[in-house]
């Protein structure tokens, strides 16, 4: 594959030598980036790595400790993103910076409203609007909320409001991150037809495959530093993860085959409703056996949260019956399932999993707190909850060792996984939910989430793993269920997987085409 | 070097810092009125240390605010705001002054009894409230504000009641009975001052208490998870409506009892009001002084009483007693910026470091 | 019924005397929560500018401008306000239990430095707020009773509408407002837009004041004639209610007032007639408030950054 838009010639952004610290913590160090016209340019490293920090320099989010930015040529201070939109630079984030009770509209000409007189004037706005997504062949609906359109559209309406500021250079943070594989490659025909129109695209991103199949160069970026700026064509996925990693990883998770036991989770003609009262599962059935682990694959919004939710007992199902080795739990409050042998991994750890003002400790025992060990007559026995939390920091490798009694909140993103790892683990259920559980980790973090899932498999568990990350769901899995519109859309054995098939039954597809 | 850095970032020394600078502002608005601000302080020191009566009248006067200050402390603790705490210590005292002046009892039954109706009635004001937001998700700030109102007429609408509105008086209801006030014996009502009573001890008791529960219990604990996580209280299968119902009760009967005790100790009968009495928004200033720790805010709710007492002293020498106000509101502004001092510390020590 | 078309007279003529200062108030509330920033100091601020409005009234006897100097006077704390939570990150509820101290206690510390007595002095009519029609009707029939008594009432009742049309347009029609509302929704796409959060978060703040001081001086220089300690209490946790009350809209928040103010006026002629308790009477607006919460309201979109400081990485 070769950009023929590309053009060498004409340097568009060029960052020297780049450092920036937060207090003590070196987050970029000495990093140099140069981006030519009409270039697909990736940037490859591990959360954390720096990446983001980076890209928000380029965007005058705040301004490097030292080294210098030029924009086509020109040497800018970049203190403010005003300073950026106005060299041309677009951002598409990560987390969408959208006012979601605002309009489309609204949104994209937030910060250049056209005015007639004092007054907004919303009408050109929304012809301008028009123009450009006609113009980019970006269809969206001016007139709708963004609360109420899906995570493709959003992301569309991201992109239009850098076009919309004439943005020559667009930075595009893990764009990728929600999207079925064929929006991916809608994504990336966008990003081509925005090469030809002349424009710049910087992606910053840790999915390799991606890179090959969009990006001309890549700049590797580990723990701050940079590490080497590659041409694409020329060097393997393998090559680039271990520039990424700094050794050599093994991507293949090691898993002995194992016959599956009996049906632990049994989830028949499930049906519940949204937060908006919107029937969201349709009559869903699953089912999960010791000793194996069932993906369930689908992009987000189809129902897998509502279904966790209703396993776990946050959510009340209008329909249907759910049993645990037998135990009827439908509808039954979150104890009683934790008591019958669900415990999860939950999809938010910051928001579900921890609480992070709590100690180390105390987030140890979140549902047992009340148990005959941990309490005598409404007394906590803080002895044995420190015992058995200084156990398990030894036995997870929770880091820093120390923190026993430091709130959980100070650790980082992996750690404070792994604590919830720990717990859910140590509870000894018969069914473990885990729901994106490697999300936001770095490869040694994800090495470690994997290497505890697949040994409670061996251990004769049965887990059921719900994640939005494919390779994921194929490397790990038994069988593989594929969840659509609140049903399961098809399903195979996890052996048998191939990323099309999946991908079209996650659109919608039906099995039998 | 480290124990010291720890101190100087201290909660204790920030609150001390606040305080000094709260006497600061006092004092720059005293200065263009032509009054001293070393006298009005002197008269402001002499008014709580002077005599040990005048001690005495401060911790009278700290009392309640030790139990609103405890209220609004606690729900802090639990995730709400409780600004509902003055209806709730308006309908306690309400409660007790009924039962004290209507059931004829003797002191042994009369005095629990009263502080049994107030314990009740000011946990019910707090869980009405609670109610609304589990049943409705109404707004706790709204109908909290709404409920000190209804309190506050629904007092008034009692004290007027000829069952217990005094004759003589066209503005209040009669005293309560004798059997029903908790004054300190007689002799040491001589030695201290007219108005001491045992509310200070059940202040002291309930400090413990709320440390206990919010500290070693797994009540506590499941309060607490609900107040800074309520997700993942509810994963971790604590009912978060009834920790709610649980935390609002408790808080409400704090202030209740702060109400009781302000009648049976001092007051010992209740006037019709024209304005809130605001022990329970003083009690929001208390427990953001003590930090929102049961032993912080015993030693706020004796700062806050000893300046209210103290305060009406200054009249004497011609210095409005507002002054205790902007003080008060000038420490309680300072708290709230106080992680600025912090940072301006760690700033410096961090030049420090790099030369 | 001719007694019927005068009470109605009078009711509507009482709302309209008490419905104004809430409505500023709680005008001034909407801009600073749709910016993010709760201010549960409104009541100080409406305090401080009563005082202000009463005192440079009685000092200058021009009403207007001693209005302006009530809402200037709110401003100040506004801004101080401001400082706290948006330049210092300060904890919002508890900046502005600092204001509802401070600013009462400046109040009444300076009422007694100037005059004297925790009270201002009575303004002469000639100070006050005029009334714009009231000579338009002379009275006489039952009609002319009821017009006389609906228009007898102050300019600032006027103003306080206009004001109202101003502030939903500002809100709605122009850059400012939808600024200010994306603000308060999510400040990190108004950074990423070069849109200047702080700058934005401090203005809204300010006007929050100055709305505020304007409606505690509607009370001193219109409704009553003077300043007393008790002139506010609780008004303005009563107009942050509204604005709850009224789903963080002005449109709503009026209604919200006009309900207040309508039970109020209700309060003044039944309570004269003494045939039920004043107190339980006192009580309906709060009962009121409650039931068609619980009837019709339900939860309230919240502006999503409210209460959140926005700290930008430096």
């Amino acid at each position: 594959m070769h950009n023929p838009h590309l053009d060498l010639n004409t340097v568009v952004v060029d960052m020297r030598n780049i450092t920036k610290k937060f207090g003590e913590f070196t987050a970029n160090d000495g990093i140099q980036l140069t981006v030519h016209k009409g270039e697909i340019h990736a940037i490859l490293g591990e959360n954390g790595a720096g990446k983001s920090t980076l890209m928000n320099q380029l965007y005058g989010m705040y301004p490097p400790t030292s080294g210098e930015i030029y924009i086509k040529g020109q040497k800018i201070h970049m203190d403010s993103p005003k300073k950026a939109i106005s060299a041309g630079i677009g951002m598409v984030h990560q987390h969408f910076m959208l006012v979601q009770p605002f309009t489309v509209t609204q949104n994209i000409v937030l910060g250049m409203e056209p005015q007639k007189g004092i007054m907004l004037d919303m009408a050109t706005a929304r012809k301008n609007v028009e123009a450009i997504s006609k113009k980019y062949g970006l269809a969206v609906d001016p007139d709708a909320k963004i609360e109420d359109i899906s995570v493709g559209m959003q992301q569309r309406v991201e992109i239009l409001k850098a076009l919309y500021r004439g943005a020559e250079i667009l930075i595009l943070d893990e764009p990728t991150a929600s999207l079925t594989p064929q929006e991916i490659s809608e994504l990336i025909d966008i990003m081509h037809s925005l090469t030809a129109d002349g424009k710049s695209i910087i992606l910053i991103t840790h999915k390799l495959k991606e890179i090959k199949a969009s990006a001309d160069y890549c700049t590797i970026i580990r723990m701050g530093k940079y590490i080497n700026t590659v041409e694409v064509d020329k060097v393997s996925e393998d090559d680039l993860a271990s520039m990424m990693v700094g050794r050599n990883v093994n991507f293949k998770v090691d898993k002995q085959e194992q016959e599956p036991g009996n049906v632990v989770l049994d989830v028949k003609d499930l049906h519940a409703v949204d937060y908006r009262g919107v029937e969201i599962l349709r009559g869903l059935n699953l089912q999960v056996r010791k000793g194996q682990i069932l993906g369930l694959a689908g992009i987000d919004g189809n129902g897998q949260t509502e279904l966790v939710e209703c396993i776990t007992g946050l959510r009340k199902a209008t329909k249907g019956s759910i049993t645990v080795n037998g135990t009827d739990i439908f509808n039954k409050p979150p104890r009683y399932g934790f008591e019958h042998g669900v415990s999860s991994i939950p999809a938010d750890r910051q928001k579900h999993g921890l609480v992070l003002e709590f100690s180390v400790a105390d987030n140890m025992v979140l549902q047992n707190f009340a148990e005959d060990k941990y309490s005598s007559r409404g007394i906590r026995k803080m002895d044995a909850v420190n015992s058995f939390t200084q156990e398990a920091i030894e036995k997870f490798d929770i880091r820093p060792r120390d923190c026993l009694n430091k709130p959980a909140g100070t650790l980082s993103g992996g750690n404070q996984q792994k604590v919830i790892i720990a717990r859910e683990v140590t509870n000894d259920k018969d069914l473990l939910i885990a729901v994106n559980p490697t999300r936001g980790l770095d490869v040694g973090a994800i090495e470690y989430v994997h290497k505890y899932i697949v040994e409670q498999r061996n251990k004769g568990k049965a887990v059921l793993l719900v994640s939005f990350e494919l390779d994921e769901i194929i490397s790990l899995s038994d069988e593989i269920d594929v969840i659509f519109d609140g049903r399961i859309n098809g399903s195979l054995p996890g052996k048998d997987a191939d990323e099309n098939t999946l991908g079209l039954w996650m659109a919608g597809g039906k099995a039998d085409e | 070097m480290n124990k010291v850095e720890k101190f100087l970032n201290s909660k204790f020394l920030v609150t001390l810092f606040s305080i000094l600078l709260g006497f600061v502002v006092g004092a720059l608005f005293l200065l263009p009125m032509g009054i001293s601000p070393v006298e009005a302080y002197a008269k402001l020191f002499d008014g709580v240390f002077g005599s040990v009566r005048n001690m005495a009248y401060s911790v009278v006067y700290a009392t309640p605010l030790i139990f609103t200050g405890l209220a609004v402390a606690f729900s802090f603790r639990t995730g709400v705001f409780n600004i509902g705490a003055e209806g709730q210590f308006v309908m306690g005292s309400m409660a007790a002054c009924v039962v004290g002046i209507l059931v004829p009892a003797p002191s042994i039954i009369l005095v629990p009894l009263c502080f049994l109706a107030a314990l009740a009635v000011g946990a019910a004001w707090g869980l009405i409230v609670a109610f609304l937001k589990v049943k409705w998700g109404i707004n706790e700030v709204l109908s909290m504000i709404m409920f000190n109102w209804i309190a506050f007429y629904l007092s008034n609408y009692i004290a007027d009641l000829p069952m217990i509105h005094n004759e003589g008086n066209a503005e209040a209801t009669k005293n309560v009975q004798d059997a029903a006030r908790i004054l300190f014996p007689k002799a040491w009502l001589d030695a201290l001052c007219p108005a001491s009573n045992w509310g200070i001890v059940l202040a002291v008791l309930a400090v413990i208490l709320v440390y206990v529960i919010i500290e070693k219990t797994t009540l506590g604990y499941q309060l607490k998870a609900v107040g800074f996580n309520r997700s993942a209280a509810e994963y971790g299968g604590i009912s978060v409506n009834k920790s709610i119902y649980i935390a609002m009760a408790i808080s409400g009967a704090l202030a209740g009892m702060g109400g009781a005790i302000q009648l049976l100790g001092m007051g010992s009968r209740i006037s019709i009001f024209t304005a809130q009495e605001s022990f329970g928004f003083q009690g929001i200033s208390v427990a953001l002084i003590g930090a929102s720790n049961p032993i912080g805010v015993f030693f706020a709710g004796l700062f806050y009483g000893a300046l209210k007492y103290g305060g009406s002293k200054l009249n004497l020498i011609g210095a409005p007693s507002e002054v205790i106000n902007i003080i008060m509101g000038t420490v309680v502004f300072f708290i709230a910026i106080s992680h600025v001092f912090r940072f301006v510390k760690k700033r410096k020590n961090n030049k420090k470091g790099e030369a | 019924m001719d007694l019927i078309v005068n009470n109605l007279g009078i009711i509507i003529y009482a709302t309209l005397l008490f419905t104004p200062p809430l409505l500023f108030a709680a005008m001034g509330s909407c801009f600073s929560e749709l910016s993010g920033v709760v201010n549960i100091g409104i009541e100080g601020m409406m305090t401080i500018g009563a005082f202000v409005g009463a005192a440079t009234g009685h000092y200058t006897g021009n009403p207007w401008l001693s209005f302006i100097c009530g809402g200037l006077a709110g401003m100040l704390f506004g801004a101080l306000h401001a400082l706290a939570t948006v330049k210092l990150n300060a904890d919002q509820t508890i900046s502005g239990t600092a204001i509802n101290f401070l600013a009462p206690g400046v109040a009444v510390l300076m009422a007694k430095a100037l005059f004297n007595s925790s009270d201002t002095a009575p303004l002469d009519s000639s100070s006050k707020i005029p009334t714009l029609f009231a000579d338009a009707f002379t009275g006489g029939s039952v009609w002319d009773n009821f017009m006389k008594n609906v228009f007898s009432t102050y300019a600032t009742t006027y103003l306080v509408f206009v004001v109202l049309v101003i502030v939903w347009f500002v809100f709605y029609k122009t850059r400012y407002g939808l600024r200010l509302r994306a603000c308060g929704e999510h400040p990190e796409t108004c950074d990423t837009l070069g849109i200047n959060v702080i700058r934005m978060r401090f203005s809204a703040v300010c006007i929050s004041g100055f709305l505020a001081g304007l409606g505690g001086a509607c009370v001193t220089m219109a409704t009553m004639n003077q300043f007393r300690p008790t002139s506010i209490v609780g008004q303005g946790f009563i107009a942050i209610a509204a604005v709850i009350f009224g789903k963080f809209r002005p449109q709503g928040a009026m209604i919200a007032c006009l309900l207040f103010g309508m039970c109020s006026g209700i309060r003044v002629v039944v309570g004269s007639n003494a045939m039920v308790s004043a107190q339980l009477i006192s009580m309906i607006p709060y009962v009121v408030t409650v039931v068609v919460l619980i009837l019709f309201v339900g939860k309230a979109h919240v502006p999503s950054a409210n209460g959140k400081p926005y700290v930008k990485a430096k």
